[in-house]
């Protein structure tokens, strides 16, 4: 079966292109690109007026699986992966049992080749059972699949077994991302420390809990001769730390989530629950250093932290609640009105961070339309506009503050193996 | 200063919600409900057949108790809820815990609450009233408002007046309440306390910070003293109760040495005698303390009062 995408703005930062053409797929894989690109027996897309680019891939979900199924499954979480645009989605490792062995990767792939939707890349963790106490079998979980180490939702506190795991998994060819808190620092805190917090009252975390942390771990990573990924930037402090440490030719990389350069700490006068987050939602300052370091380079790629919880987990007290909103259906969109919009980046920029960079810095061989490629493509509207409702989330999960917000920008098409899987915006089942 | 208006709000949840107008229409209406507290049967029938609940999931006496008798005596039914009594125990949440209650067809909650935003959270879950009795380190309304009742009934104004709250501003409702109260009232506000206890950038509130006692006594003409939480040692903020006593503690050689007026003492309460304020002070000429007390009921009377009298609308 054969699909040819016709009258497409070609959009490919891994060839530095930005054309009108064609691309042609057959059994799986991009078979040519360009403008004489024909052929008359394909089914036929027609993307006039829409951007065509490499699937996007999220470098940060949690989809819950094995442990909390009622709040999101492998099936759902690449479900609601596809809706937004991605074509590949990292799974965190803080399930129930965590992902440290290659009996639990194995269980991961086996259940996204089940759902015939998005790709599913596991990331195990750094520490056995995410215990923080000893390094995980890293060169078992390399050659199970996994494409990189984290104990997200948790920092490692320990230097010195940070040190061992970045040189450990350097070694393992393991990309180590790094969940940045010093929790000796932010304390029983609940959100970013400034005005917002004193006239709250809530308990404030201050922005060098994550900068110190930043600081660290880019020092660490030099110090073991590996490579180190910020996971969810929120804080100027942060974005500068790691300009440095790039300038000096540290191996660090980073990603930030688009509500973190969406939404900020004075919108937590609601104390809306699904606003709390970790890290929490900080300054205009903040934001807008965010937004810089996107357009500068300092933050190479856009990860969503897709947290799903239930309604009942989250209403309640702002302190009881637990941390995290659900932002794969929404980042696309999020991004293109924050960074496209306002002039930030540019559309072949914004594929950039959320396709381009991610394959780069994981060591993944796709985010690209060259031929021969797998063929996983998004084509965007970006001048749909929509309004994002809660009956059309696919996520098992709900707790978004995005829920009634207009949006710009919006999937119409996902292609993932040359497999049609998202047709005009609706998902088609396997 | 009078100008009262027509009431319009269904909860109150802080201060920092209303306006200099509102305000002062509280306080009117409290002075009218003290005078009905000094009759010989001080009782009106203004909220006869409404129910008020009391939830209060924080240990707390004065404020309940307060609370309950402003609604006796505007002869509403009352109907309390404490933490250690209620289903929370059973793990019941908030939400289901208020409207089981609502469902009893109830008019009003007043709750305290250990976490900021609680009430407000309240307010979105319920259709009745619902009355903060202070939510964390976020606001204590009432307090606010009987604070600056009795600074009024005692001085005759607000406006200009050189205010100084002393004490762990960072972790304190009552603060932040007074901070917007007096604020928006005119007065001149000064926070004082050690750093630990000082959170970042108060001064955007509108008052002036200061760590030295002294400083802070030179041109005071009301003093505001916070309770110091002796568990607070424990979270690093201070070194220990002697070492506040030397710095922040009030004492009546302090004022006689630093301060250039007289100068009002209020507390909220309860207070820890010997560390925040000495006997001296505490029991002093210039102590108004037990008239906050007295005066609590009344402006509760008056919260409750207005915020029905919109329900009936």
């Amino acid at each position: 079966m054969r699909i040819l995408i016709k009258n497409a703005r070609i959009v490919d930062p891994s060839q530095g292109i930005d054309i009108k053409g064609n691309i042609l797929i057959d059994r799986g894989r991009i078979a040519g690109i360009g403008e004489t690109v024909k052929d008359k027996d394909a089914e036929i897309i027609d993307a006039k007026g829409k951007i065509t680019a490499p699937g996007l891939v999220d470098m940060h979900a949690h989809l819950r699986e094995p442990g909390r199924e009622e709040q999101e499954t492998i099936e759902s979480g690449l479900r609601a992966a596809v809706a937004g645009g991605f074509t590949t989605v990292c799974a965190m490792p803080n399930t129930s049992p965590p992902c440290d062995c290659q009996a639990q990767v194995k269980f991961l792939y086996e259940k996204a080749r089940e759902a015939r939707t998005a790709n599913l890349l596991p990331i195990g963790t750094i520490t056995r059972g995410r215990q923080g106490k000893e390094i995980s079998e890293m060169l078992e979980l390399k050659e199970a699949g996994c494409v990189a180490v984290s104990d997200d939702g948790d920092p490692v506190e320990s230097s010195m077994l940070m040190r061992k795991a970045l040189e450990y998994a350097s070694m393992a060819g393991l990309v180590v991302i790094s969940h940045c808190e010093d929790r000796s620092l932010g304390g029983d805190g609940v959100m970013h420390e400034g005005y917002w917090s004193t006239v709250l009252g809530l308990a404030p975390v201050p922005a060098e809990a994550e900068s110190i942390m930043v600081d660290r771990d880019t020092q660490l990573a030099e110090l073991a001769g590996a490579s180190i990924h910020i996971a969810h930037v929120s804080t100027g402090k942060s974005i500068e730390i790691i300009r440095n440490a790039k300038k000096k030719g540290i191996r660090v990389t980073a990603e930030a989530a688009p509500h973190h350069f969406t939404l900020k700490d004075e919108d937590l006068r609601t104390y809306d629950t699904n606003l709390k987050v970790n890290p929490p939602l900080c300054s205009a300052e903040d934001i807008e250093a965010l937004k810089k370091g996107l357009k500068d380079g300092t933050i190479d790629a856009i990860a969503t932290d897709h947290a799903p919880h239930l309604e009942n987990e989250k209403e309640k007290e702002f302190d009881y609640a637990p941390s995290g909103m659900i932002g794969l259906e929404t980042a696309l969109s999020l991004s293109a009105m924050e960074l496209v919009e306002k002039g930030y980046l540019d559309w072949p920029g914004l594929i950039k961070k959320m396709s381009t960079n991610p394959c780069q810095i994981l060591g993944y061989e796709r985010g690209t339309l060259k031929q021969g490629a797998v063929a996983d493509i998004v084509i965007i509207d970006p001048e749909k506009e929509w309004v994002y409702e809660k009956k059309q989330i696919k996520s098992l999960s709900s707790n978004s503050p995005f829920i009634g917000r207009k949006m710009k920008a919006g999937v119409t098409d996902v292609i993932v193996g040359g497999r049609v899987v998202v047709r005009e915006g609706a998902i088609l089942d396997a | 200063m009078k100008k009262n208006i027509e009431w319009t709000k269904r909860h109150l949840l802080g201060i920092e919600d209303l306006d200099r107008d509102e305000i002062v229409t509280m306080l009117d209406q409290a002075e009218g409900f003290k005078e009905i507290l000094k009759r010989p049967i001080p009782k009106v029938p203004a909220l006869r057949g409404r129910t008020i609940v009391t939830l209060f999931c924080e240990p707390s006496t004065r404020t309940r108790i307060s609370f309950e008798l402003a609604a006796k005596r505007l002869s509403a039914d009352t109907v309390n809820i404490t933490a250690s009594s209620s289903s929370f125990l059973k793990g019941e949440t908030l939400k289901d815990t208020v409207r089981n209650i609502e469902a009893m067809q109830i008019d009003m909650v007043i709750i305290r609450h250990s976490c900021a935003g609680a009430p407000l959270f309240l307010s979105r879950c319920v259709e009745a009233s619902v009355v903060n009795a202070g939510d964390g380190a976020h606001e204590h309304p009432t307090q606010a408002l009987l604070d600056i009742f009795t600074i009024r009934e005692k001085l005759g104004k607000i406006k200009g007046l050189n205010v100084c709250i002393v004490g762990d501003i960072a972790h304190s409702r009552v603060a932040r309440s007074n901070i917007h109260a007096l604020t928006k009232l005119g007065a001149k506000v000064t926070v004082c306390g050690p750093k630990t206890m000082m959170p970042v950038d108060i001064e955007k509130t509108g008052v002036t910070v200061t760590y030295d006692i002294k400083e802070a006594l030179k041109k005071a003409e009301v003093l505001n003293v916070l309770r110091i939480q002796a568990e607070r040692q424990n979270q690093l903020l201070f070194p220990g109760t002697r070492e506040y006593i030397r710095g922040f503690g009030i004492t009546k050689a302090k004022l006689k040495k630093y301060a250039e007026k007289d100068i009002l003492i209020l507390h909220p309460g309860p207070i820890n005698r010997g560390v925040e304020l000495s006997q001296d002070v505490a029991d002093g000429e210039y102590s108004v303390i037990l008239d906050q007390v007295t005066n609590g009921v009344a402006v509760r009377m008056a919260v409750l009062f207005l915020l029905s009298k919109r329900r009936k609308q």
